[in-house]
């Protein structure tokens, strides 16, 4: 599944992994939105195991931390997908 | 100047946020300093209300303002986030981390304008993926997230809901109902009172029009959200009768907050959750400003006008007395806003003792006991001890239990051992 920014950037698109997954997404779209856009649900894992996706979209809540590039806890609603970025959910098993 | 993958930054002023009052504040300081640096954690400098990717989707005073901005000669630090303040008697300095390296910065003079958050108010099921703020909605649209088929439930409150509606209708989402908790009776009154100001009301009808075809109810909230990998369904109240709606995305949040962690952090003075200022917008620290949302929740215009007013009086000029007329006559109608769209009593009553209320650490509603205050909170059971340090659950006990915010501690988001080291061997370098 892919993913179109609504507003232009042009057509430019790059290609992220996602859990392992090479997946295509829109150029300039933050990681949170990628994420959603190709289904993922669960970003982390809470303390007592529950799934927990995007809540504030804003920086502020930190429910949407994924691992980048092999640094854990990243928000995801704070940063931009670029080529070749490396993300792990915990759907894909991240801390 | 960087030097050990440390960056160190001289300022004579130094904005931190990177919305409305804050490139305002920045483009007004730059008149008479020379060297302003403004501070911001979003790829791009607009804050919530001004995000975008390009700017040609952004309203005309956006882009003048971005434009002068530009040409404002500043330094934009993006991706930037703040972790500790502090007041060196003779300067400010602030500790901050951006892409993992350090970042200091001393100031002369320092403006806030951090902004706000949204309140969320705990119900059964919050939880869940797919249960999102509603500012949050318009965040993610513009960060790229595509609404298109999606069937979206958008309960909250005030003036955020109508136009966040309107953009994601726009974006193809299927809004099912925009519940406004708020009584009828209340906002009635306050639409009367919006006839002496007929643009805001040409906005209102015209955001009302954009989405004819969904049901805008009054007095309506959401109370129970229910699903398995994410949201499915929802219950929506009137407080006599629930119904249930079935849904991809809940958008659920009552209304604003403002952001005064670094306030406190300076030690400036707070009343009602909002950081007090003079005319001038100066705090009651020496040599700290703060504009916009975190004096006060006052949307886009007043934001603009204040942080107008605090770049002047950063940069130690005279006060506009225009400007300080038109501010408070913003605030009023601002005062008016936060009256009629003031959270019911009815939502204290929502979350069931097994609903989470911290979810940075799953603390439950049960564990906590509403005698107790906010320090008790976090000691006896880590509420308020996680990564986003309370800013959820604690506008959430505050309205709760009437809990005022407790102390800021360091730091103020996570950040990397490196970064804070950096901070106490340059404060050593600097003596």
């Amino acid at each position: 599944m892919t993913t179109r920014a609504p507003d232009s950037e042009g057509d430019r698109r790059v290609t992220i992994v996602v859990d392992g997954r090479p997946v295509e997404v829109a150029a300039g779209i933050s990681v949170a939105a990628a994420l959603m856009e190709n289904g993922v649900h669960a970003f982390r894992r809470s303390v007592t195991g529950a799934a927990r996706g995007p809540l504030c979209g804003m920086g502020v809540c930190h429910e949407c931390r994924v691992t980048i590039a092999g640094i854990a806890h990243r928000r995801a609603c704070l940063i931009t997908v670029s080529n070749g970025m490396e993300i792990v959910t915990a759907e894909g098993g991240a801390p | 100047m960087s030097s050990l993958g440390v960056t160190i930054i001289e300022a004579d002023v130094l904005v931190i946020g990177g919305g409305p009052a804050g490139i305002a504040a920045t483009v007004r300081a730059t008149e008479a300093s020379a060297r302003v640096v403004l501070l911001d954690e979003s790829p791009q400098v607009g804050g919530q209300i001004w995000r975008h990717r390009t700017r040609e989707g952004l309203p005309a005073s956006a882009r003048t303002w971005l434009k002068r901005l530009d040409a404002s000669g500043a330094r934009i630090m993006r991706e930037t986030s703040v972790v500790d303040v502090r007041d060196d008697g003779d300067a400010l300095t602030i500790t901050a981390e951006r892409n993992g390296v350090p970042v200091i910065v001393h100031a002369r003079a320092i403006v806030l304008a951090t902004g706000a958050r949204e309140r969320f108010v705990p119900f059964p099921g919050w939880t869940l993926p797919g249960v999102i703020g509603v500012g949050a909605a318009q965040a993610l649209l513009k960060a790229g997230l595509s609404f298109a088929g999606k069937r979206v439930v958008i309960a909250g409150s005030g003036p955020l809901l109508l136009p966040v509606a309107s953009s994601l209708r726009a974006a193809g989402a299927h809004v099912l109902l925009v519940a406004e908790q708020a009584s009828r009776r209340q906002v009635a009154r306050f639409a009367l009172g919006l006839l002496t100001r007929p643009a805001t009301l040409v906005q209102a009808a015209r955001y009302r029009t954009s989405f004819m075809g969904t049901p805008y109810r009054l007095g309506e909230w959401v109370s129970a959200a229910r699903g398995d990998s994410s949201v499915r369904e929802v219950d929506i109240t009137n407080g006599t009768s629930t119904r249930v709606i079935e849904c991809d995305v809940l958008c659920a949040a009552v209304g604003l907050v403002p952001n005064v962690e670094l306030a406190q952090l300076l030690g400036c003075a707070i009343s009602e959750g909002a950081v007090v200022t003079d005319d001038g917008l100066r705090t009651s620290r020496a040599g700290v400003y703060c504009a916009g949302e975190t004096t006060g929740i006052g949307g886009v215009e007043l934001a603009i006008v204040e942080g107008a007013l605090a770049g002047v009086s950063a940069s130690r000029r005279e006060t506009d007395a225009r400007l300080v007329a038109r501010r408070a006559a913003l605030r009023m109608t601002a005062a008016r806003m936060e009256r009629t769209f003031a959270p019911r009593a009815e939502l204290r009553a929502l979350a069931k003792r097994d609903t989470v209320v911290c979810r940075c650490e799953d603390v439950t509603l049960g564990a906590i006991d509403p005698n107790w205050s906010m320090r008790k909170a976090k000691l006896y059971t880590r509420a308020g001890m996680g990564p986003c340090q309370g800013r959820v659950c604690g506008a959430a006990l505050e309205f709760l239990y009437g809990w005022p915010a407790d102390t800021v501690r360091l730091p103020s988001a996570p950040a990397l051992v490196s970064t804070l080291t950096a901070d106490s061997s340059s404060a050593n370098q600097g003596a």
